[in-house]
This record gives C-alpha cells, structure tokens and sequence, in this order.
C-alpha cells in the first residue's frame, strides 16, 4: 500500500505538469494542442541524453527549451502559416518522431544505468545531511510541479498573461484591442510545450528510460486528470484550475497504481478506459442537452396524447 | 485628425457574390469633431468602419489618422489609438475574465513599453474603481467578479469605459445600442455623449436611427452604395428634420430609403 501510495504521488506530481500544460494550451487558449505527445517524448530523450553525458541537471532546462521549440512550431504553422490548430499539432508530432530518434542517438530508446539523476544528486544531497528517506522521489516531483504551478498562476496574472486569456476567451474582443493573437498563442504553445517537455525529462531521470513511444496517449491521459481534477475541485478560478490538474494527476495515478497491483482490469485496457472516460467527460453537456431535449419531446406527446 | 483618401473595396471578386463595399470614398474628420452615420442597407457604413479599424485592407486608397499613414497597418497595431464598439455587447469584453482584468486588458493599450510581465497594482486598481464609479451602475463594487455576469447594457457601458479609458485618437461606433433594450440602449448613449463630448474625442457612430443622428454629434453623413451622398453640418444641420433628411436622401440616389431597420424603429 505505501508503495502504491509513493509511486502514485510521484508519478502523480510528474505528470501534473503534462495537465499543467493543457489547461494552458486547452482551457485558456481553446486550442487542443497534439504537439503534447510527441513533446512529451522530446522533453525525456534530451533529459536523458543530457543526463548519459553527465549533466543531469543541465538536462531539465534544455528539455524545456526544447519544448518549448516545439511549441514554436506549431504555433508558427497556425498562427503564420494558416494551418489549422489541430492539424499544425499533428504534423509538428509527426516530424519530432523522427527528431527525437535523432536525439537518443537514432536509437529507439535511451537509458541511464550507473550515472546521476536529478534524483539521485537530491538523496545523495540529503543523505549527507542525515535526511535520507523514501520520500525524496516525492519531495523533487512535488517542488518541481509546486513551483511550475505557482509560476503560471503568477504568470497568467501579468499583463502578458492576461492578453493570452482574452485570446483563449473572446475572439472578437482580442481583434479590437490591441492585443495580436499570433503572438499570445505563440507565447502560450511555448510555455505549454515546455511544461509537457520538463514532465517528460523528469520522468525520463525518474524512470532512468525513455522509449521513443513512451508519449503514445499522454495528451488523453493530461486531459482525463485535468477533468477529474475539475470535477473535484470546479472550474471558475485560474488557480482552481492549475491545482486541478495536479489533485487530477495525483487522482489518476493512484486509481492507476490500484488497478495495476490488483489487476482488477487488465492493465492493456486502461488506455481504452481512459479515452472512453475522456470522450464521456467531453461530450457531457451535449448528451445532457440530448436526454433534456428527448424528455421534451416526449412529455409534449404525451399531452398531445 | 482622420483623413481617408478615395478608397475602395470590394468584396468577393471576381465571383457571384462579388459586392463592391465602399466606393471611391474620401472623408475627413477634424480633431474632436463626433460625426453619426446612416444610410440603407449594405450602403457600406460598417464596411467603412472596418475599413478604418482595419479588419481588412482596402483595394486602393489611402487612410491617415493624427498624421500617420496607418493604410497598411494591421489591425491590432491600429487598436492602440482606435477605440471599438460593435452591435454584440458581447464582442467588446471576456466573459470568464473578471472586470478588473477586462479594464487592465484596456489599460494595455495605455502602457506601451511597460514590462510585460507587470500585474495590476494598487494603484490601477483605483484608477479603475474611480473610472466605473462614473458609469453609475455600482460596476465598481464588483470589480472581482466575471464580464460573463453582466447584463448586455452593463457590458456595452464597461465596453465603452474600456475604449475610452486613455482617450484614443477615434473611437468607431457600430450601432453600439442597437441591440439592448430601450432603457439600456438610452443609458449607454447618455454615457456615449458624456465621455466622447467631455474627452473632446473623435467619434464616427454609425446608427439607424434617424432623429439620434441628427440629436448626436456636431455632424452626419449619409451613405448609399460605398459612398458618402449626403454630408451636414452647423446651421444647415441645426435646422434639419428627419423628413429633410430623407428628402435629401431622395434628392441625392434617386430613390427612397430602404433600411429595415431603420423604419421599423419608433423616432
């Protein structure tokens, strides 16, 4: 139990940061944005090479660099170029299979065996100091997405924040002011990539692996702990939804880590459950006005009867 | 202070649909003139407006506005000495944005140059709280709130407050009323006279009401098929009814007035 329990939360903190990232690109800015998967790999296989050469630290910025390089490059696609959102994610997706691959050294997966991790500098830190424990995994994913999560909450509070807000929310209003959209969604993609990026070079050092398909799903998975997580805690607020994706992601992992040692559903089946658990979420309000409608019609027979 | 030189636009070409939007048009306004427009139907009044927002570039011609050629400058960059209100009270403001954050969004344009990761301080807070105090609508007690909350005549107003909150060198007015009620619609066009007559700011108001555009404003403009047919000021204007208005509009096209609207309404 301690160890589902451990794993859940660190897993569940590392994550978080990939819900972070579509509650920026997602719920503020309205764009459902596909780079995530192929980002998430990115992040990871430059955390990992960097951290091979012997710069495990080193490591976490440059995968958010080049994260948020990514996310340039979709929203250059849509925002210059007039690809459509959903399609300049699939195709900057599709091109970083390939760059990844490159990264890992054109192989298909990286690993770290025998050097350090940002984890491993963290408990050897401890340790000399007498406070080395279980929970170090925990302590590093929750200060990590504890700070990535105050910073964008600060963040969307500054004038730069607040024009990307007013893009993600009222078209019209951000053509008439002097707010230019290419730029704020630019902004945002990057910031949102390099949040996907810094979660999968932390799980990359966490995991001391990363698999070029490792990022297969990651966007569905970041959008189910982001819904669990609003459903939980509400929608209205900014902070409400930046905390929500972690209480969502922490949720997820542990029904995952339940389901994984019980096996109370073959583990093969939860990606199918996710994305069905997902696609429901989203289509709630539609099926709602469905059913209400459908009861309409039917009393109106009825009295007409 | 605006000076547009013979433009045109047309919309569409070379297609079934093609429509020739603003013919050969050239208008000039003086600094602190308030100018009100009608006309029929598609004569290009909206068009005209976009035209000077920029929500396009026009086919030929030329824009200047307080000295600068702003003919090929795109739109947002033109927002930062435009001011903008449409029909839809809905368009000016963010509905899941609370109201404070709406009127530092405006102030943006003021703050050129300040860093962009700034937050709204103590002392814009009071800036904006003293601003709403003047709508009279107790908008400044709720500046925590969210836009979405309001009602449209209470969005159109903090819309209004939002376009003028550093006097912009033109404020562009498109039927900002015609969709709220009689009571919200009358309240929001009192605001319009105070803060463009107090600021002393150039306004052009497209309207389709034939009595406001001769009440408002120091001048009116009459379009029909892209271009200005009619255009009065000073005595000749003081002394103008709405039949006058309408025979000169005959006069003028050679036909009668058409605009739903604008004979369905009750002036």
């Amino acid at each position: 139990m301690l160890l589902i329990s451990q794993t859940a939360l660190e897993l569940g903190f590392l994550y978080a940061l990939v819900a972070m990232a579509l509650f920026l690109s997602y719920r503020i800015l309205d764009i459902a944005d596909l780079t995530t998967d192929g980002c998430f790999v990115l992040g990871g296989a430059v955390s990992v090479t960097l951290a091979a050469a012997g710069h495990p630290i080193l490591a976490i910025p440059a995968a958010m660099a080049a994260g948020a390089c990514a996310g340039f490059v979709t929203a250059f696609l849509q925002t210059r170029l007039g690809v459509p959102s959903i399609l300049a994610g699939i195709v900057t997706n599709t091109g970083l299979y390939t760059v990844n691959l490159m990264v890992m050294g054109w192989r298909s997966n990286a690993s770290l065996l025998g050097v350090d991790t940002v984890f491993l500098l963290l408990e050897d830190g401890l340790e000399a100091i007498g406070l080395g424990g279980k929970w170090n995994g925990i302590l590093l994913a929750g200060l990590v997405t504890a700070l990535m999560g105050g910073l964008l909450y600060r963040f969307l509070g500054t004038r730069l924040g607040l024009s990307i807000r007013a893009t993600g929310d009222n078209r019209d209003m951000v053509r008439a002011s002097s707010i230019n959209p290419a730029r704020t969604i630019t902004v945002g993609l990057c910031i949102s990539n390099a949040l996907t990026a810094l979660s999968g070079g932390m799980v990359g050092q966490y995991q001391r692996t990363m698999d070029i398909n490792s990022g297969t799903g990651v966007v569905v998975i970041g959008l189910a702990c982001l819904i669990i997580g609003e459903t939980v805690l509400g929608r209205r607020a900014v902070w409400k939804g930046v905390v929500a994706a972690v209480v969502g992601s922490v949720i997820y992992r542990f029904l995952y880590a339940v389901v994984f040692y019980t096996n109370a559903v073959p583990v093969e089946c939860l990606k199918l459950l996710t994305a069905a658990i997902v696609g429901l979420a989203i289509a709630a309000p539609t099926i709602k006005h469905y059913l209400a409608f459908q009861r309409r019609k039917a009393a109106s027979r009825k009295e007409e009867g | 202070m605006l000076e547009v030189r013979e433009i045109s636009k047309t919309f569409h070409p070379g297609t079934a649909n093609e429509k020739t939007a603003l013919s050969n048009l050239s208008l000039r306004l003086e600094p602190g003139e308030f100018v009100t427009v009608i006309g029929s139907n598609g004569a290009g009044k909206s068009t005209l407006l976009n035209a000077i927002a920029g929500s396009f570039y026009v086919d030929a011609g030329s824009i200047r506005l307080g000295g600068q050629t702003i003919t090929y400058l795109p739109e947002y960059r033109r927002s930062r000495v435009i001011g903008r209100l449409f029909q839809d009270p809905l368009k000016g403001t963010a509905p899941t944005m609370t109201i404070e954050e709406n009127l530092a969004l405006a102030y943006l344009r003021a703050s050129k140059g300040k860093a962009a990761l700034s937050r709204i301080s103590k002392g814009d807070r009071a800036f904006f709280q003293d601003k709403l105090r003047l709508l009279g609508m107790g908008l400044e007690e709720r500046m925590r709130q969210p836009v979405g909350l309001l009602s449209g005549g209470q969005r159109q107003a903090l819309t209004l407050l939002m376009a003028t909150l550093t006097p912009p060198q033109i404020l562009l007015l498109d039927e900002h009323t015609a969709a709220l009620d009689p009571a919200a619609a009358e309240q929001v066009l009192a605001l319009t006279r105070t803060v463009v007559e107090g600021e002393g700011i150039t306004c052009l108001m497209v309207t389709h009401n034939m009595s406001q555009a001769l009440r408002m404003g120091s001048r009116t403009l009459m379009m029909a098929d892209g271009k200005i047919v009619l255009d009065v000021k000073g005595a000749e204007r003081a002394a103008m009814s709405v039949d006058d208005l309408l025979r000169r509009f005959k006069a003028g096209t050679g036909r009668e007035l058409d605009n739903d609207r604008m004979l369905l309404s009750d002036e």
